[in-house]
């Protein structure tokens, strides 16, 4: 019976080369985009509309990573910021402390510089993925708001023990004296890390939009595979889910570790982005902040977090006339939405699962 | 000697702070199953509002008649109970049947609330304040040179008698059956005559009073005041929901037992291993002690019904 179902599986399974366009296409496109919005759209440095398009970029990725764990598997993260914090902190001490190995200084360098600022990327992602491995773990006996709770603690441990390195960097001369470990003990402290020349900010709307299409194609794709069925099954109902041979702490602890490699991403892109980070920003206020924004798109909706993210970005730019009623009225449109559409704003479904062009994407059953 | 008598005092006097505010968060989670985010701002605006009245009253320069101080207590308590009980009217109860995990959101939007509105130039202000001296601090005995403060006499004192009427309010009164039935059962309660919304807003109420009287002796301890933003006070809030959490959550026994447990480690760990990790000493036993218990040193396992 076993081997029935698997082979009839794989025969509904789609081919490589028909599966293949289905990842590769939208990225391609997603990449182009990406290209063409950073020629056009003025340098966020200079630009603050840019800027915000930037923070919005940022924050869809952490949101759309924080909404595998939460929204699809239906375990609850409240240290997403933690993932941030130590995937920002990596690839800035491999930028900076890596540009005074390989030029000397920690200008921005071209083509090889955003070369170093990728693997820099990649790097804090598999950072914060292994960390999210440590922090899917306790899952294996913890439900609900204890983890919550563990997950909450683990955010605020990286952000102390950050405060605790020395509240210098190293000067140019020594790099080479101190050697490896040893510039782990000097990011800054509780002033941040910044230093006399700052992080090299090569953040630009390329870089963002470029790492917003990966997690988009990565999250739907995954959503739609395997992998997602297993995350909402245990969502859903954990002891079904085991009963119907889901390994459920495996699929917790991959949702963690998938979502934290993102959450790693965006913490280089925020520091590179203004050329600092500071730790009293990379608090569990922060992971609220992540929180608020996959609830209040939907939990499980990967366009409903996108929409979510873009409207709590410009929110509070756009409440500045009203300069100190800002914070108020954003804390009360949360709790009025929370009252009024407890599901977010899309529930679980896609945007283009709504509305009148609902019929040429959800599949016949 | 010395230096661990007065960590233990030290470790006292936190502690039954931790405890007085975990008795809040625990009371919450019994009843409602959710963590109720804005109590750290309640305990803050305890605070607050002591300072306030204090001004208020003229006490901030002479030094303040014998009567202030209790005076301040109660007016506190009651100033904070009624924002809990209007709270919960407000932005919980109409999400009664809603997933937890909104309320929980809500709850940070409360939150948010509560400090922003703070901020307000009209209301508490962006400026830290120092609270008036309204108890004239002295020493009162000396053990191994140890000075013992009346302040921290006070705190301890203080929390203690208002622990013990609460253990007395609910094994000991028809409310604090009804509230014990409610948190066992809510629908199984409604049926049996309880008034669930009353009894919910009732802890709501006693919650934040107790979270007012952590407030004032807080501040009469610490008397610079930070702004009703800053995040010691979530901090503070977080690790008492922790000292809930540890003792066992919905237990009123294990707050208080978690509040000193944390207190205690908190300051032992500051004093004889490293001050500036205290805050990691505190979650890493948080998470220790789950990994062990799931439910806390006190917390009943819940058998899972498939």
């Amino acid at each position: 019976m076993t081997t029935a179902l698997s082979q009839r599986g794989q025969e509904l399974a789609p081919t490589p080369i028909v599966a293949a366009p289905r990842f590769l296409a939208p990225l391609a496109a997603g990449v182009v985009l990406a290209i063409l919005l950073e020629l056009v759209l003025p340098s966020p440095q200079t630009n603050l509309k840019s800027k915000i398009f930037l923070d919005i970029g940022i924050n869809v990725i952490l949101a759309v990573s924080l909404n595998m764990v939460n929204g699809f598997t239906g375990q609850f993260s409240m240290g997403h910021a933690g993932f941030m914090a130590v995937g920002g902190y990596a690839a800035a001490t491999i930028t900076y402390y890596g540009s005074f190995a390989l030029w000397g200084n920690p200008d921005t360098h071209g083509v090889s510089g955003n070369a170093l600022f990728f693997l820099a990327c990649l790097a804090a992602g598999l950072v914060a993925a292994a960390l999210g491995y440590l922090v899917g773990l306790p899952s294996l006996r913890l439900r609900g708001d204890y983890l919550a709770i563990v997950t909450l603690g683990f955010g605020e441990i990286v952000r102390v023990l950050v405060q605790l390195t020395q509240p210098v960097l190293v000067t140019p001369e020594r790099v080479h004296e101190v050697g490896f470990p040893g510039v782990l003990g000097y990011l800054g402290g509780a002033l941040g890390f910044s230093g006399q020349y700052g992080i090299p900010t090569y953040t630009n709307i390329f870089w963002a939009y470029a790492f917003v299409t990966v997690t988009l194609v990565s999250a739907y794709r995954m959503k739609r595979s395997t992998w997602g069925r297993a995350f909402l099954a245990v969502r859903e109902n954990e002891i079904a889910a085991e009963a119907m041979g889901v390994h459920t702490t495996k699929v917790k602890v991959r949702a963690f570790v998938v979502a934290a490699f993102f959450a790693g991403i965006a913490g280089s892109l925020y520091g590179h982005e203004t050329g600092a980070l500071n730790p009293a920003t990379l608090g569990f206020m922060r992971s609220f902040d992540i929180i608020i924004m996959v609830v209040l798109g939907g939990m499980g909706s990967v366009s409903g977090s996108v929409v979510a993210a873009v409207i709590l970005t410009i929110l509070p730019e756009a409440l500045r006339p009203v300069a100190d009623y800002r914070m108020v009225v954003y804390a009360l449109s949360l709790i009025v939405m929370m009252i009024l559409r407890p599901q977010g704003i899309f529930g679980i479904r896609e945007v283009w699962e709504l509305g009148p062009f609902k019929r040429f994407f959800v599949e016949k059953r | 000697m010395s230096r661990i008598l007065q960590t233990l005092l030290d470790s006292l006097t936190v502690g039954s702070l931790y405890g007085l505010i975990a008795l809040g968060y625990t009371m919450v989670y019994g009843i409602l199953q959710f963590i109720n985010f804005a109590h750290s701002d309640i305990f803050m605006l305890g605070a607050w509002f002591s300072f306030e009245l204090s001004k208020t009253f003229g006490w901030s320069k002479n030094p303040p008649p014998f009567w202030a101080a209790p005076l301040v207590l109660i007016l506190a308590m009651t100033l904070c109970g009624a924002v809990g009980f209007t709270i919960e009217r407000l932005a919980y109860k109409p999400l009664r049947k809603a997933p937890r995990l909104n309320v929980l959101i809500t709850a940070i939007g409360v939150s948010l609330l509560i400090e922003n509105v703070g901020q307000l130039p009209w209301a508490l202000g962006t400026q830290p304040q120092s609270m008036p001296t309204l108890i004239n601090d002295r020493v009162l005995f000396s053990i191994l040179g140890v000075g013992f403060h009346l302040v921290d006499l006070l705190v301890i004192g203080v929390a203690f008698a208002l622990m013990v009427v609460l253990q007395w309010l609910v094994y000991g009164t028809k409310l604090g059956l009804g509230m014990r039935a409610v948190s066992f059962d809510t629908k199984t309660a409604s049926l049996m005559g309880i008034n669930v919304d009353a009894v919910i807003s009732f802890t709501f109420v006693t919650g934040s009073a107790l979270a007012a009287a952590a407030g004032l002796l807080f501040a009469l301890k610490y008397s610079g005041l930070k702004q009703s933003a800053d995040s010691q006070w979530v901090l503070l809030g977080l690790k008492a929901f922790v000292a809930a959490v540890v003792g066992g959550i919905g237990n009123v026994r294990g707050a208080v037992l978690g509040g000193l447990m944390i207190g205690a480690i908190e300051q032992f760990g500051a004093a004889y291993v490293y001050a500036p990790l205290r805050d990691v000493y505190v979650f890493s036993v948080l998470i220790l002690v789950l990994l062990v218990k799931p439910t806390g040193l006190l917390g009943k396992a819940v058998v899972e019904k498939v």
